[in-house]
């Protein structure tokens, strides 16, 4: 018998799902217009040299942004092993579909340029799905977390892959990839230069709408669903609304061209959204659709205090020197791309 | 355990979905490693001596050093997740433990290398020299720390310390973080690996300047990276040997079944002999061998009669302490992969040595037997790097982590069509990887980073991707 039984969690577990909370916001904040730029790059170009303006708008950057993913993931195995273990084995074939998709998708940045015109095709290809997949699952995955999994006992799955792909994640899936591609709009109008910024900019004004009706839909459904699941639990109104509110300002600002606070907006509807499904989620992990008491509790999956004590030192060391080497690198390549011979100006800093 | 097509469990599909893309994530890895470090070499001798031999040499093998690191990042995220996929119970069994370096691995080393890689791409011409020449090393500073915590992982597995069973939930839990860092197994592995790893930068240097040599390329530059590739070969190759040699001693002690079944040692013996090769089954009566006496007891033991155990008292110990099964690792796999790495690892060491005689006698540039040995000699250490690790895990079973947990109760529980799937699909994605970034390498080795004269300035891509 698996350390199953409900109990509160400790203050130490708490902080360890906040950390990995903060993992994954940082996660989406970040990939999320790596996403999108891929999502959007057949779409804001008319040539090659406009699709590599796109990517090198990211191409300093997209790899550091992934290693979120691989902490987050890791920080899960340490801080709540049975949660890791039982997640990634039960979307066993969806995340076999999101890995061969991010496989793709860094080779086609790091190799693109390097092959002829022929194979760029293909590498266009792979960026393309490599992006518009993952931003897809992810929203799948998350939606499961908060809805439900078909969990047995002791953590055995009981269902098949079908039973990941219900109404409600299929929303979570839509309004992810919607979002992301927002998001990915807003940075591309921020970060680019030319033509590529112009057409992002026109692709923003009329999807920011798009993917308010779609996140809208989505964080009621899961708002409205919240009290009737969760004795306990944080379903503070606040988050949803916020982010829902900024989605229609990003509507209005991305019409007046305020490339800065646009950005910022969708990066403030991603944090908010993906605050709200974890706040949800709290104080379980993983929800069993079957019965209550299979569900998956942060206390009931999470490490000894010994190993979470390690961990929080080591992140409370490294984790400023992360994020402070992090932004300088974004400080280093703050000039927007363009096409070559184009004259570069810097990003307008009065947002 | 549930089968498919008519009898491959889930256990044996899982254990070969692990072995592919692990031995193929690892042939990029020591790569990574290796040429990081040296493209760093370069880069500096270029910042302080200013010769543009320096600069050509750190192009060129930036370039390869790049695309072997991209295949290395995008097959390595597979590495982290699929233990969740496959090995459920082992996650949930070790992750208090195991977990805890993985984490640290990601905040530590792979933001570094990833974000100034990032840097050094990208900021040739847009940052100073010295910030440039200060990302490589930091980025090749983040690839050696990376092993260290994966090494560190593994070697709880091979050697667990500083942890207890936990009487409720039979989890591993940790107990003393310092005890898991500084496990005995890990300070040789790691040695090993990383000594490994820079083995193979330089035999991948080596081998790529001494076709370009041979063909008469850019004289001055491959000139220059072939003696440093040298001088690091026989270095690296030195090392590597010596902590082996401690880590068969180690390993006697600590996996004495290993050791036995590395030589097909079936009964326990003082002054034990050790064979070469065998011609023959390796059931204890072999058609033919070729033995050198007290080599075995030498290397496991250090002493000229020490007494090495064999398999058979093993396999009674084992079934005494552990309860009724088979301890024994499938003996032929151990014994040749062994024997390749070993032989490689010497064969190596005889390339780094010859190349520094010619060295001194100013004789290097000339030789051409010398230099088609070398360039054969460059599948040598990817050969070496994956026996050693296949020796190291299948010398390991029945055990994935040794002595508390068995392979065969740490896969997930899940349908083995699941695990069929995604092992044909790896292996079908790997597979097209593998010919995409062979194709590209070999296109890229062979062209030379042109020779601009003094007065024609360099131009850098507006465009990098």
């Amino acid at each position: 018998m698996l350390g199953l039984l409900s109990t509160s969690p400790s203050g130490l577990e708490q902080l360890w799902f906040g950390l990995i909370t903060v993992l994954w916001l940082g996660y989406f904040f970040l990939e999320g217009f790596d996403f999108g730029v891929g999502i959007l790059m057949p779409f804001v170009s008319k040539d090659d040299l406009d699709r590599r303006v796109a990517i090198n708008t990211i191409g300093p950057v997209w790899d550091g942004n992934e290693v979120w993913l691989l902490t987050a993931g890791g920080a899960t195995f340490a801080a709540f092993p049975l949660w890791y273990a039982t997640v990634f084995s039960g979307f066993y074939l969806a995340l076999f579909v999101l890995l061969a998709a991010l496989i793709f998708r860094g080779m086609a940045f790091e190799l693109r340029h390097r092959g002829s015109a022929a194979a760029a095709v293909w590498w266009d290809r792979a960026i393309f799905w490599g992006s518009a997949l993952p931003a897809l699952l992810w929203g799948v995955a998350f939606a499961d977390f908060v809805h439900g999994v078909p969990l047995g006992a002791n953590a055995t799955w009981t269902g098949t892959f079908f039973d990941l792909v219900k109404p409600y994640a299929l929303l979570g899936g839509l309004a992810t990839l919607s979002l992301f591609t927002l998001h990915g709009a807003t940075y591309l109008g921020l970060k680019s230069g030319g033509e590529v910024r112009d057409r992002a900019q026109r692709i923003a004004q009329w999807w920011a709408p798009l993917t308010f009706v779609v996140v809208t839909a989505f964080l009621g459904w899961t708002y409205l669903t919240a009290h009737s699941r969760h004795e306990v639990g944080l379903v503070p109104p606040l988050l949803p609304i916020v982010g829902v509110a900024v989605l229609g300002a990003v509507s209005w600002m991305v019409r007046e061209r305020l490339e800065g606070w646009a950005f910022i907006g969708t990066a403030i509807a991603i944090l908010a959204f993906f605050t709200t499904l974890m706040l949800n989620l709290y104080p379980d992990v993983l929800v069993s659709s079957i019965s209550p008491s299979d569900t998956l509790t942060i206390a009931g999956t999470a490490s000894h205090r010994y190993t979470l004590e390690v961990m929080s030192w080591v992140a409370l060391i490294f984790t400023p020197l992360v994020l402070l080497y992090q932004s300088w690198t974004y400080w280093v390549f703050k000039k927007r791309v363009t096409r070559p011979g184009a004259s570069s100006e810097p990003v307008s800093t009065t947002i | 355990m549930s089968t498919f097509l008519g009898g491959i469990s889930t256990l044996s599909l899982a254990r070969w979905q692990f072995g592919i893309t692990t031995v193929f994530h690892f042939l990029f890895v020591p790569l990574t490693i290796g040429l990081g470090l040296l493209v760093a070499v370069l880069q500096s001798a270029y910042y302080k001596t200013k010769d543009p031999a320096y600069d050509r040499m750190t192009r060129f093998f930036g370039k390869l050093f790049l695309v072997n690191f991209a295949i290395g990042v995008v097959t390595g995220i597979v590495q982290e997740f699929q233990f969740g996929m496959d090995w459920s119970r082992y996650s949930t069994f070790v992750g208090n433990i195991f977990g805890a370096p993985l984490a640290i691995e990601a905040l530590l080393a792979f933001f570094m290398e990833s974000t100034f890689l990032g840097i050094w791409i990208f900021g040739r011409g847009r940052v100073s020299d010295r910030i440039h020449l200060s990302a490589i090393w930091l980025a090749s500073l983040g690839t050696i720390l990376s092993a260290a915590f994966i090494v560190a992982a593994n070697s709880w597995m091979q050697h667990p310390v500083g942890f207890t069973i936990d009487p409720v939930s039979h989890q591993a839990v940790m107990t003393n973080f310092w005890a898991v860092v500084t496990n005995s197994t890990f300070l040789l592995a790691y040695g090993h690996v990383l000594f490994s790893a820079f083995l193979t930068g330089a035999v991948f240097m080596l081998a790529i300047a001494a076709w370009h040599l041979r063909k008469g390329h850019d004289l001055a530059g491959f000139a220059k990276a072939a003696r440093i590739a040298i001088v690091a070969t026989l270095i690296t190759a030195v090392g590597t040997m010596f902590l082996g040699d401690s880590q068969a001693k180690q390993m006697t002690q600590q996996q004495p079944m290993k050791m036995a079944a590395a030589e097909a040692l079936y009964n326990s013996a003082n002054g034990a002999s050790f064979s070469l090769l065998t011609i023959g089954d390796l059931s204890g009566n072999p058609v033919f061998q070729v033995r050198v006496p007290h080599v075995l007891s030498i290397l496991a033991t250090n002493t000229w009669n020490g007494n090495v155990k064999g398999i058979n008292q093993l396999q009674k110990e084992a079934t005494a302490k552990y309860g009724a099964g088979s301890y024994v690792p499938v003996i032929w796999v151990l014994y040749w992969t062994f024997r390749i790495m070993v032989g490689l690892g010497i064969l190596l060491f005889i390339l780094g040595g010859a190349g520094l005689w010619l060295m001194k006698r100013k004789r290097l540039e000339q030789s051409k037997r010398f230099l088609r040995f070398a360039s054969w000699m460059l599948l040598a250490p990817f050969i070496a790097n994956s026996v050693g690790w296949i020796f190291t895990e299948i010398g390991r079973q029945p055990w994935v982590v040794y002595g508390l947990l068995k392979t065969s109760d740490a896969v997930t529980i899940i349908s083995p069509g699941y695990v069929a799937a995604s092992l044909v699909g790896f292996t079908s994605v790997y597979t097209l990887l593998a010919i995409v970034e062979i194709g590209l390498m070999i296109r890229l080795a062979k062209v030379p980073t042109p020779v601009l004269d003094g007065d024609e300035a360099e131009s850098l891509p507006e465009l990098i991707y």
